[in-house]
């Protein structure tokens, strides 16, 4: 068979642009070289949903930045994924600073972002209780909010699945030809036709071009770390706190997260490597240093986990999206880095209507615009509790005691459209394992449970795909 | 809404030993929430011989102890659920508590002990850098994994900490015929007891590298080696004693921490030094009718101490329970030179019998001297060949001699070396 | 003549203790020790070492993969692996219970192995 579209890669940009392109009555595949979606830059980022004050005017980064940040809360709405719009705030510590953000205002105002405004000590002080003492005034963006990426990301490839997109997972493409009908995309899976591509490969991107003989993609690979800090520490900061940023990008932020979590980094380092995500000893102190800045009481000693991601810095300081020149057919959607997340909704909807350029768009009678949202017994009262559990037992077994997990909740995670495969899916989707003891008492639970729900032995299971074994055979 | 008169939280060594008591002391309605499939708590896991020595007088693995008790509750009308969580202690100690057969339960109680244990250290909260891999887990999965699942956790270990449990399962992965590279331990010394260090790595000839850390892990999706360093006096890792160990599992035996999350939304404040909660010699806490025991309340090395302990705080409950137990002006313990921590916090001036202080050190001492004073007089003194801080210590304080110490003084532990 | 550094495991004070062998391997001099337990334990570490050994067996028929198990009393130090490759090789029938012998007298040594938890 032949799709019409197949689109690689499922981060959040790839994973949008499949929901979006669901609505029409086209065949679309949504191909992903990794076990699970959201498993590249997507999975870690600083999950914020920037104003747009940021990018240079007249920019494509200002423009959908400012249109995805205004779609992300009803997007959410529909895709039942938790947005809080919590507002985000620059810290200037001198004159200078105060100067800067003054200019940060002008171009905000420019790009069309909403709730801007600059205020002074007294009023951080007060919207920001523990906000350093040396910062003397901020820039204020009310319409900035946080998002987790993945829950996002997870619950549009489930809509889109759901609407008919096939998810076609540990699909890594090797090789692209082009022929009368299309294109023949060499993968992991085998053979795969597809009149139209649609690159949102990320940081692999710019290979996936050149294997149309598009080389013009110019990606730096840039590793930013964090450090996500325990619960108990999660109200330190009510907004999401920024410094003045430079050149590497917008510095270190200390964020809630929309779990109650607090957030700190990231660090900006140049690398060759696309996949190196381990964290280092020098970014892990550095990002302690400079959060320590903005609120002098955050510490590492409160450190639930720390982990790394590489964004796609594109040479060019903007997103690349447009037909490409060497290929008839293909689609780049590359180069988002920051506000990569923020802009995604207006992506996909951007990228939707560059296809209409070719293709015919013809909407689905029957398109489920909405996400039914998850059962979170966490979130329930005890009422609700015990129907839930009288219709359905597995509600009633507590797997992680941390974050208050069910098996029920797993198995649905794992049952769901485009569902959890692995360890880390699962905690993705549920939770479970991402409290203070970070999986050591439901892991191997979570392990059993995978095995049993999806007919392999336990053995079989892996953190996050490939080669990441949990176990190995059998003692006796 | 079930009626009780004790609702014990947990069924483990500590849970079991409590209600047990609380029963004897003639309290007819117990219920005792596990969640766990059974009974037993972590001894189900802990295969190794060791348990019993003070309690039994006999060397019992630990399921073998945890089973002596499991009998000993079956012959008991004590109520057992197991699989069985408990979300929720209110202020009126209504406990709310879910499993699959009964869904919700709501359990009014006279009386609540504390029982949930501990858990471990997860990597998170060391700051190691390095890959995300898979192979990287505490050295208590890693029991369960060959103990309970039947499954080899790895095949080229590397195991940071030389906690008891890190001991035992470097014996346990050798035994089954895996490659136990090393044992990792930040500290001058270890924390284990000597008689692991011999027969778990001695024996196998598993070096035991002191003052050196665990710097970075690598690999790509399963565990391929790590960066051990050596560490100064400050604990830092020393620059230029870096050294790649190959090896696909890194197990963590980095410390426990008591499981006060209900404690905790309880409204319970912790003792700094134990995370548990602060109690009296009876082990109640602050809340009325709470009590704490186990690992709950403070970690031990022993489940011996545990049992000991258990059946004290069972005996406070049903004290409580019966209108019988003394609560009124206290006086305060406090660990200094030394002594990091003293349980019980307080103790009733008017209690009805001796009271022992547990304790441990923070360093290794010869030929020491514990000494116990209130109000700069010395009320009692210890002589100790050694103390260390792997083990935990007690002195014994006569019920006579509390009885004439004025309230809301202050009774000062302290090394003297 | 040998002389072998032991550290004592009879109690937590870890003596470092010293024992002089002939050359027959009997124990001649036991020095470093602070008790009678320490030169008890010297003289059977230095003459015949003997451990507990705890593993697991399989389980045939049952909910459980493995069920727990120890030598009843302790088996020569030497011997352990030895032992292992007996007991990997042996099954156990559900149910189990505590104190069941799985290999009676293995390898000769008059130890039987026996289970330590119940399987059903």
């Amino acid at each position: 068979m032949t799709y019409d579209v197949a689109i690689v890669g499922a981060g959040v940009v790839g994973g949008l642009i499949a929901r979006e392109l669901s609505r029409y009555e086209l065949n679309v595949a949504l191909l992903e070289k990794c076990n699970d979606v959201a498993m590249g830059t997507t999975k870690a980022n600083s999950a914020i949903v920037h104003g747009g004050f940021d990018a240079q005017n007249g920019t494509l980064k200002a423009e959908l930045n400012v249109k995805g940040t205004a779609m992300m809360p009803e997007l959410c709405k529909k895709l039942s994924v938790p947005f809080k719009n919590n507002g985000s705030i620059v810290v200037a510590f001198s004159d200078s600073e105060t100067e800067h953000i003054k200019v940060l205002y002008e171009r905000g105002v420019k790009n069309g972002v909403p709730g801007l405004s600059v205020i002074d000590q007294a009023e951080l002080r007060r919207i920001e209780p523990n906000i350093s003492d040396k910062a003397v005034g901020a820039l204020l963006c009310e319409s900035a909010g946080i998002v987790c990426p993945y829950e996002l990301t997870i619950a549009a490839v489930e809509n889109a699945v759901t609407n008919g997109v096939e998810f076609l997972r540990n699909c890594d493409v090797e090789a692209i030809t082009e022929n009368a009908d299309g294109y023949v995309l060499s993968t992991s899976l085998g053979d795969i036709n597809a009149k139209y591509i649609i690159n949102a490969a990320g940081n692999f991107s710019d290979d996936l071009a050149r294997m149309v003989g598009d080389d013009s993609i110019q990606l730096i690979p840039r590793k930013g770390e964090y450090y996500l800090l325990d619960k108990s520490v999660g109200n330190l900061a009510v907004h999401t706190i920024f410094q003045c940023p430079n050149e590497m990008g917008k510095g270190i932020l200390v964020t809630p997260t929309v779990d109650g979590n607090l957030l700190i980094g990231p660090t900006a380092v140049n690398q060759d490597s696309k996949d190196d995500t381990d964290t280092t000893p020098a970014g892990l102190k550095e990002i302690v240093e400079k959060a320590l800045k903005s609120v002098p009481v955050v510490s590492a000693r409160n450190a639930i986990t720390s982990f790394a991601g590489v964004r796609a810095h594109p040479t060019n300081d903007d997103f690349i999206i447009g037909w490409c020149e060497k290929s008839a057919n293909f689609l780049n959607v590359a180069g988002i880095e920051s506000p990569g997340l923020s802009s995604a909704p207006a992506i996909a909807v951007f990228v939707r209507d560059i296809l209409g350029e070719k293709v015919e768009l013809k909407e689905k009678a029957n398109f489920v615009e909405t996400r039914e949202e998850p059962v979170r017994f966490r979130h329930m009262n005890d009422e609700e509790r015990a129907e839930l559990i009288k219709k359905n037992p597995a509600y009633g077994r507590i797997v992680c005691r941390c974050e208050t997990i069910t098996e029920g909740e797993i198995i649905d995670a794992i049952k769901a459209p485009a569902g959890a495969r692995d360890v880390d899916g699962v905690k993705r989707r549920t939770r479970a394992g991402m409290g203070r003891c970070q999986g050591g008492f439901c892991g191997s639970k979570v392990v059993e449970i995978l095995a049993r729900e999806l007919g392999v032995n336990m053995n079989e299971i892996t953190k996050f795909g490939g080669d990441s074994k949990i176990i190995y055979e059998r003692t006796k | 809404m079930l009626n009780f008169d004790l609702a014990v939280v947990g069924g483990g060594p500590a849970g079991m030993a409590a209600a047990l008591k609380a029963r004897e002391s003639g309290i007819e309605k117990i219920i005792v929430l596990e969640r766990a499939e059974t009974l037993g708590g972590i001894l189900e896991q802990c295969i190794h011989t060791g348990f019993g020595l003070h309690y039994f007088g006999e060397e019992l693995s630990g399921p073998e102890y945890a089973g002596r008790f499991m009998k000993l509750l079956a012959d008991t009308d004590i109520v057992v659920k197991t699989d069985t969580m408990v979300l929720d202690i209110a202020s009126d100690n209504t406990v709310t508590a879910v499993n699959k057969k009964d869904g919700l339960l709501k359990i009014n109680a006279k009386a609540v002990v504390l029982a949930m244990g501990c858990r471990e250290r997860p990597r998170g909260a060391l700051s190691i850098a390095g890959c995300r891999t898979s192979g990287i887990m505490t050295a208590g999965t890693a029991q369960k994994y060959v103990n309970i699942d039947g499954y080899m956790p790895g095949h080229e270990v590397v195991i940071l900490g030389s906690g008891d449990i890190g001991l035992i399962m470097a014996r346990r992965m050798t035994l089954e015929g895996a490659k136990v590279k090393m044992v990792c331990e930040l500290m001058p010394y270890s924390g284990g007891l000597t008689r692991n260090i011999v027969q778990c790595l001695d024996d196998f000839g598993i070096p035991l590298k002191l003052s050196c850390t665990v710097v970075a892990t690598h690999g790509k999706d399963r565990l391929e080696g790590v960066t051990i360093a050596k560490v100064d006096d400050k604990l830092q890792p020393i620059p230029g004693t870096e050294e790649y160990v190959p090896c696909d599992t890194l197990m963590l035996s980095v410390g426990l921490i008591p499981e006060n999350e209900l404690s905790k939304n309880a409204g319970l404040e912790l003792d700094r030094v134990t995370n548990g909660p602060r109690v009296d010699e009876y082990r109640e806490t602050e809340q009325k009718g709470v009590f704490a025991c186990g690992n709950v309340l403070q970690v031990h090395d022993l489940v011996d101490y545990v049992t000991e302990e258990s059946q004290i705080a069972g005996l406070g409950a049903a004290k409580y329970i019966k209108g019988e137990k003394v609560t009124g002006k206290c006086v305060y313990t406090e660990g200094i030179n030394g002594v990091r921590y003293i349980v019980p916090q307080r103790i009733n001036c008017e209690t009805d019998a001796d009271v022992k202080l547990y304790f441990r050190v923070g360093a290794v001492y010869n030929n020491a001297k514990i000494v116990v004073e209130c109000n700069g007089n010395e009320i009692l003194s210890k002589k100790k060949k050694k103390l260390c801080p792997g083990e935990m210590e007690y002195v014994t304080l006569k019920q006579s001699v509390i009885s004439t110490l004025p309230a809301d003084s202050k009774i000062i532990v302290r090394v003297e070396a | 003549m040998e002389k072998r550094e032991l550290v004592c495991v009879a109690c937590p004070l870890g003596c470092p203790i010293t024992v002089t062998l002939d050359d027959n391997g009997a124990v001649t001099d036991v020095t470093g020790n602070t008790c009678k337990r320490g030169e008890a334990y010297a003289h059977t570490e230095c003459t015949n070492p003997t451990r507990m050994l705890t593993t697991t067996v399989k389980v045939e028929g049952g909910n459980a993969y493995v069920v727990p198990v120890k030598s009843a009393n302790p088996i020569p130090k030497d011997m352990m692996f030895q032992c292992m490759e007996v007991i990997n090789k042996a099954s156990v029938k559900a149910p189990v219970n505590i104190g069941d012998v799985v290999i009676k007298n293995i390898l000769g040594t008059g130890v039987d192995i026996i289970a330590t938890n119940y399987a059903d």
